[in-house]
């Protein structure tokens, strides 16, 4: 199954919604020098226990009840090591969960960057009260979004409004769109 | 071009919508979204369903949840009504989701082909 990488990041936002983090920053960075995507995902949530981290990039590791096996996290390791990366996770109890993946940019293996505003859309719609950071980092430029600042502006209206979603993806793609000028 | 400045006027028109419309929403709108959903293209459907209700100003919010349990059936969608009946559709796309929002939503017809019994029932035939 391909996911592009905007999919596989949304798996490790859902996981962090899940551990009830209150801050969550994703930041990508895309290196036409260095021929590098590289992801980073930190979370404020719950973390997890050494044994459940060192079983966390295995396939056969969840501990939802509902299906047997558990994908976000394996199955982007699966992809960095596929695209000629590496994978990085490091978490503690009670105080978060931070992941870095990288690929290389220019290898066959390595799936299309996917549709970042909409994946941002999305966690926010799953719940509009964490505090998500978002960068995109190119060689020259860079772009940050954070919702708290969007909350700030609407005073009390909701960031489900739809209207509002459908803001919050189009500019970010705008400002990502910005941010890439520079690469080829 | 967008720009924060933007959110001023949204504010001031999501804020006079409430005032017309009193108690909530009439429906419910759910997005299966574990990753099976996802893998599966629940994202896109989230996607033309948050379009649609923007677009038509649907009576109706739309939420997410994780795994329903059915992942042969993802992408699924649920939708609630105010009395608490719920109907639950399967193997949705996005424009099945748009129909979905057009005559269940908005007439209050539901779409029997596409729900879960109708998919049991071709399965059993
Ligand atoms: N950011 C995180 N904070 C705390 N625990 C996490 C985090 N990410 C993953 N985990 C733990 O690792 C387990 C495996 O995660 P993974 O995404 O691989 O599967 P899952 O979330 O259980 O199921 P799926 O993603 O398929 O719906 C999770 O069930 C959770 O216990
Ligand atoms: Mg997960």
């Amino acid at each position: 199954m391909m996911l592009d990488i905007a999919m596989h990041i949304l798996e490790l936002l859902m996981n962090s919604i899940q551990a009830m983090a209150k801050v969550i920053t994703v930041r990508i960075t895309e290196s036409e020098k260095d021929d590098l995507i590289t992801i980073e995902e930190s979370d404020d949530g719950k973390g997890m226990s050494k044994e459940l981290l060192e079983r966390v990039t295995d396939p056969f590791t969840t501990t939802r009840t509902t299906r047997k096996v558990g994908l976000g996290v394996a199955f982007m390791k699966g992809m960095t090591e596929q695209c000629g990366g590496i994978f990085d996770i490091r978490s503690t109890e009670g105080v978060g969960t931070w992941i870095k993946a990288t690929a290389q940019r220019s290898n066959i293996d390595t799936p299309d960057m996917g549709d970042l505003g909409e994946m941002m859309m999305a966690a926010i719609q799953a719940n509009e009260n964490i505090d998500y950071i978002f960068e995109y980092i190119t060689d020259t430029n860079s772009f940050v979004f954070k919702s708290s600042e969007i909350r700030e502006q609407l005073a009390g209206v909701s960031l489900l409004e739809p209207e509002v979603l459908i803001w919050i993806k189009e500019y970010i793609n705008q400002g990502i769109k910005q941010a890439k000028e520079d690469l080829k | 071009m967008k720009s924060l400045e933007d959110l001023k006027k949204m504010r001031e028109a999501a804020l006079k919508k409430v005032e017309m419309r009193e108690g909530g929403k009439d429906y419910r709108v759910v997005v299966g979204m574990a990753t099976c959903g996802i893998a599966a293209g629940a994202r896109p459907v989230l996607n033309k369903l948050v379009e649609e209700t923007a677009n038509h100003d649907y009576n109706c919010v739309v939420t997410q949840t994780g795994c329903i349990g059915m992942c042969v059936y993802e992408p699924i969608v649920e939708v609630y009504e105010k009395n608490g009946a719920h109907t639950t559709y399967v193997h949705v796309n996005p424009d099945k989701a748009a129909r979905i929002l057009a005559e269940h939503v908005g007439q209050g017809h539901i779409v029997e082909e596409y729900t879960v019994d109708a998919a049991k029932k071709a399965q059993e035939a």
